[in-house]
């Protein structure tokens, strides 16, 4: 996006569109279900006879009414206003790759958009295809003995994780007692809350001087009680714990199972395998590290794989090939049965199965060299930035694929915040970089994530930016706290959105809250 | 061929160029030194042992097109498969607006920059309210099954009770879903499965068994209307107002297709309502393309129980502009981890938008239509199925979209059946024979508005032949 240091002109797309329920004109209709057959319609008598009153609906729901042109064009509105990847977006931890248009193309045909998944095996040997090499991959980036499809995402995945850690024990008549699940503060949220949400009891390490826990606080937590540790490496500051393979031999020692969350992926990618290390089960996410596109927040795939040790109590079906031919093993007497209805995302996991292709050994293998490498190059240029400082300075040694940040000092100096300094970021068409899960460990973090799709000329736009940015707060701080000014709302102002007389999660209870908009955009129905 | 043509499509600093560009840049002589933090014996043992990348758009088009046509579809066979997963028409206009790079690709922005987005989603829970005639809706779970075991969830943490009650005649599939939600009975906050007697006669949930049942220690009565069998549930007020009785929570689920023509759960004392988003505008995709919701009245109570992420409509700092942005986050696990209501993540925010496109389409008429279609459809495949030799339709409680076939009188397994159909290009309904003892040798059919009224005679032609032989 650089333009040899110049600056870009950018201005977000407006188009003041109403809330759909605004638009429209009674009897308009944008789809028209098929006419009913009269013979058919004579056989099955009069409309009132069709449902009992009780059960009868009594009036239309209150939709709106538009032509199918008027619908198009509102949600392509919508689509345009809607910045995402269109800039350049460094969102760390959510390793923004790009998305292979030919797996949208493909996956939309009927091959796989009109399959029913309780078809007959024979007709779904391309379907079973596709995941059986995709799994056959993820087994040797990982070393793992089985993948598992079925999660609906990371977060899923993790807690595809706490239901096999249970059905291990109880299988072992031991899961009375192991009920603590070991966690950082540092290891995505979702590894805690899935825990809890299982049952189990969580106990989160805290960080110490070198970015991570010590080994001793590690001893000083594991038990008879404990089930199993589930940890981030490296965590989303960049820093790798060097100690790992000591962390899972404690657990080990204890009679606990680790899981290895890999949502940090891209930088070690065919640098090593969970399964080396020990842990006896991974998870991947296909629409983060795999090339699958994120939708916003899904449709998602949490891959998650395991050592044979642990097969026989993942959810089922699992693909298996038998000579020339894939079949599903449906049941299994000791499987946890099911985190999801059917087999997971399959769209999702032919588009990571087709990426994986495209990207082979090699190019996976560059693919984290290159993360880690752009990561380093902002690095030296992000830290000259009058303002930024980086989380754990005392840590000389090289990020991995992303750094955490702070403009704690920016803030101290001008008042200006992280939030503030990403809602004028977006004035330049560079969408919000991801802050920090939370708690923050640092003050005012934030956390780009350069990866391998993004050019040297889409970094250094990215960083001059930031540094535009801040100079600004030096200049002029309110221009910064009172950003955007370029996009296509002004700032939220969410001081009462957690009250319940205010939030409104439908129109409907918008309009009882507080009444018809005073300002209605052109196109609402009235206006 | 020289080094820079070995440049990949996806990743632009695969030159050679850019590489010793940042490599001189950071001072390192080569990548290597970068993973100094990673210890030696923690690196991988040999090398990946994968093919090479197939860089060209063409060969990898033509591998996977290999694979993916050895699949048959529903579009080149007559399918009445339905369970879980339905086959409805997907309007064009949703296709196109789901698969706009600008929705496909994003992962998180703020309100102002991912504006569309969120109004978008605003729209589907807005529409998705007037269909449920509730207030409150949550972004979209994972699934149907996915959300009810979050409901039963809620319930449980509303009312400190560790008992739901579920009829017998649930899908097994959704049940598997819930199992897990309700944790093995070795963990302390395990919550108690108790299966409802259904009366096969009917489909219908028995009464008097659910009013045994009933007690103070009953977190929540959850059922479906439409069910897994398609019965509509005709006595939904009694027992939510029998769940009442005893402080229980009633959870409904529901398809919300069936909402143009049935009432919505709401108006029957449903407390928290459940279902399924894929039939509004998703197709089948395997499976993959399911979904789910929650929604309930807009009460503090309620509301506070969310375990999904929510969006509210907001003000600006602009007078009389209108955004929107998160509300009860910090409930979420993404604000208080483990403290959170159960979990949150990736869901399926994609379909939320296909589903605000499909409302919107079609509108009020739309679903009154498209219901009636459905029911009339179901109908005269019952009642032509019914004519065959051998054959019953069971369960004699009104139906939508989905019917029990009982071929028991023909003495052929279900599976047989299916398999002579398939031979004359037809997927026969799923075989209930393993999951229901009650149902030996019976299928489910799903009828839906993509079957013409020569679709239904096809099949019962072919059918008869088959039965015949």
């Amino acid at each position: 996006m650089s333009n040899g240091g110049r600056e870009r002109r950018y201005r977000a797309p407006i188009w003041d569109e109403p809330i759909v329920m605004e638009m429209g004109a009674p009897g308009r209709r944008g789809f028209v279900p098929p006419a009913t057959d009269p013979e058919l319609a004579a056989a099955t008598g009069p409309r009132e006879d069709l449902v009992p009153a009780a059960m009868r609906r009594a009036e239309p729901p209150a939709l709106p009414e538009l032509t199918e042109f008027e619908v198009q064009r509102h949600y392509l509105h919508l689509a345009q206003e809607t910045l995402g990847m269109l800039g350049v977006n460094l969102f760390g931890t959510c390793t923004m790759k790009y998305n292979p248009r030919l797996g949208e193309h493909l996956t939309a045909r009927p091959e796989i958009a009109a399959v029913h998944p309780l078809q007959d095996e024979d007709t779904m040997q391309g379907t079973l295809a596709a995941i059986h090499g995709l799994d056959l991959i993820l087994r040797e980036l990982s070393g793992m003995d089985q993948f598992v499809f079925q999660a609906g995402g990371g977060a899923d995945a993790a807690y595809t994780n706490t239901c096999v850690t249970r059905a291990y024990y109880a299988a072992r008549g031991e899961l009375e007692r192991r009920d603590e699940v070991i966690t950082t503060i540092q290891a995505h949220p979702c590894n805690a809350a899935t825990a809890a949400a299982a049952g189990f009891k969580v106990v989160t390490l805290t960080l110490e001087e070198d970015g991570y826990p010590s080994v001793e606080q590690l001893r000083a937590a594991v038990s008879e009680r404990t089930a199993a540790l589930m940890v981030t490496n490296p965590d989303d500051m960049g820093i790798y714990n060097p100690h790992i393979k000591e962390w899972v031999e404690i657990v080990h020692a204890a009679g606990g199972l680790c899981f290895y969350d890999h949502a940090n992926f891209n930088g070690v990618m065919g640098k090593l395998r969970a399964r080396e290390l020990g842990f006896d089960a991974c998870m991947y996410m296909l629409h983060k590290t795999f090339g699958a596109p994120k939708g916003g927040g899904g449709p998602a795939v949490g891959a998650y794989g395991c050592a044979a040790e642990l097969v026989p109590f993942l959810p089922r079906p699992l693909v298996r090939r038998e000579g020339g031919r894939f079949r599903l093993e449906r049941d299994a007497p000791q499987s946890v049965g099911k985190v999801r209805e059917f087999w997971g995302n399959v769209p999702q996991i032919v588009k990571a199965y087709g990426w994986a292709r495209a990207m082979g050994g090699d190019g996976i293998e560059a693919a984290s060299d290159l993360s880690v490498l752009a990561n380093n190059y902002m690095e030296d240029r992000l830290l000259a930035i009058r303002g930024v400082t980086k989380s754990h300075p005392q840590i000389g040694a090289r990020r991995l694929e992303m750094t955490r940040y702070s403009l704690g000092t920016l803030t101290e100096e001008t008042g200006v915040t992280v939030l503030d300094v990403e809602n004028r970021m977006v004035d330049y068409g560079v969408d919000a970089p991801w802050l920090s899960h939370e708690p923050w460990i640092v003050p005012e973090p934030f956390t780009p994530e350069p990866g391998e799709l993004w050019s040297i000329e889409d970094i250094d736009y990215w960083i001059d930016t930031l540094a535009r940015v801040c100079e600004e707060a030096y200049a002029d701080p309110e221009l910064v706290k009172t950003a955007p000014h370029e996009q296509v709302i002004h700032r939220l102002d969410a001081a009462r959105i957690d009250d319940p007389d205010y939030w409104a999660t439908t129109w409907r209870a918008y309009l009882r809250k507080h009444g018809p908009r005073d300002r209605v955009p052109a196109g609402a129905s009235g206006a | 061929m020289t080094a820079t043509n070995a440049a990949h499509p996806y990743m632009a600093n695969s030159t050679t160029a850019a590489r010793a560009q940042m490599l001189a840049a950071v001072g390192a002589a080569d990548t290597e030194e970068l993973f100094e933090q990673i210890p030696a014996d923690h690196r991988l043992r040999g090398g990946l042992d994968l093919p090479a990348g197939i860089r060209s758009e063409v060969e990898l088009r033509r591998h996977l097109l290999e694979l993916l046509t050895k699949n048959e579809t529903c579009e080149s066979n007559l399918s009445f498969l339905g369970g879980g997963c339905w086959q409805h028409h997907v309007p064009a206009v949703c296709e196109e607006i789901v698969s706009r790079t600008e929705f496909v690709t994003p992962v998180w922005g703020t309100p102002s920059s991912d504006y569309g987005r969120n109004h978008a989603w605003f729209e589907f829970a807005s529409q998705l309210g007037e269909l449920l005639d509730l207030d409150f809706v949550g972004l979209p779970v994972y699934s149907y099954g996915c959300a009810s075991g979050h409901a039963i969830r809620m319930a449980a943490r509303l009312t400190g009770r560790r008992e739901v009650l579920v009829p017998r005649s649930l899908d097994p599939e959704r049940l598997a879903v819930i199992r897990n939600y309700c944790e093995p009975a070795e963990m302390a906050d395990h919550i108690a499965i108790v299966p409802l007697e259904v009366d096969w006669e009917t489909g219908l949930i028995d009464l008097d068994d659910l009013e045994g049942k009933l007690s103070v220690a009953v977190a929540a009565v959850y059922f479906e209307s439409p069910g897994y069998l398609g019965t509509i549930e005709t006595e939904g007020a009694r027992i939510t107002a029998l769940a009442r009785g005893v402080g229980a929570e009633s959870i409904v689920g529901v398809d919300p297709i069936s909402l143009g023509v049935l009432a919505p759960p709401s108006r029957y004392g449903a407390d928290i309502v459940v279902g399924t988003t894929q039939p509004l505008g998703v197709p089948m995709n395997c499976g993959g393309g399911v979904g789910g919701f929650i929604a309930s009245r807009d009460e503090e109570r309620y509301a506070r129980e969310y375990p999904t992420l929510v969006l509210s409509a907001c003000e600006t700092i602009e007078p009389g502009e209108l955004g929107f942005g998160m509300t009860l986050f910090e409930q979420s696990s993404y604000g208080s981890r483990e403290k959170g209501k159960d979990w949150t993540g990736n869901s399926v925010y994609l379909w939320a938008v296909a589903n605000a496109v499909y409302m919107s389409l079609l509108g009020p008429q739309g679903f009154v239509e498209i219901g009636e279609a459905i029911l009339r459809r179901s109908r005269y495949a019952a009642q032509r199925l019914a004519g065959l030799e051998g054959v019953e339709v069971r369960l004699s409680g009104p139906f939508f979209k989905e019917l029990v076939v009982d071929f028991g009188g023909t003495r052929r397994s279900v599976a047989a059946i299916n398999e002579a159909l398939r031979e004359q290009a037809i997927f026969g309904g799923h075989d209930l024979s393993a999951d229901f003892p009650e149902l030996d040798h019976c299928a489910l059919y799903c009828v839906t508005e993509v079957h013409a009224k020569e679709d239904i005679d096809r099949l019962v032609e072919t059918l008869q032949e088959v039965i015949g032989r």
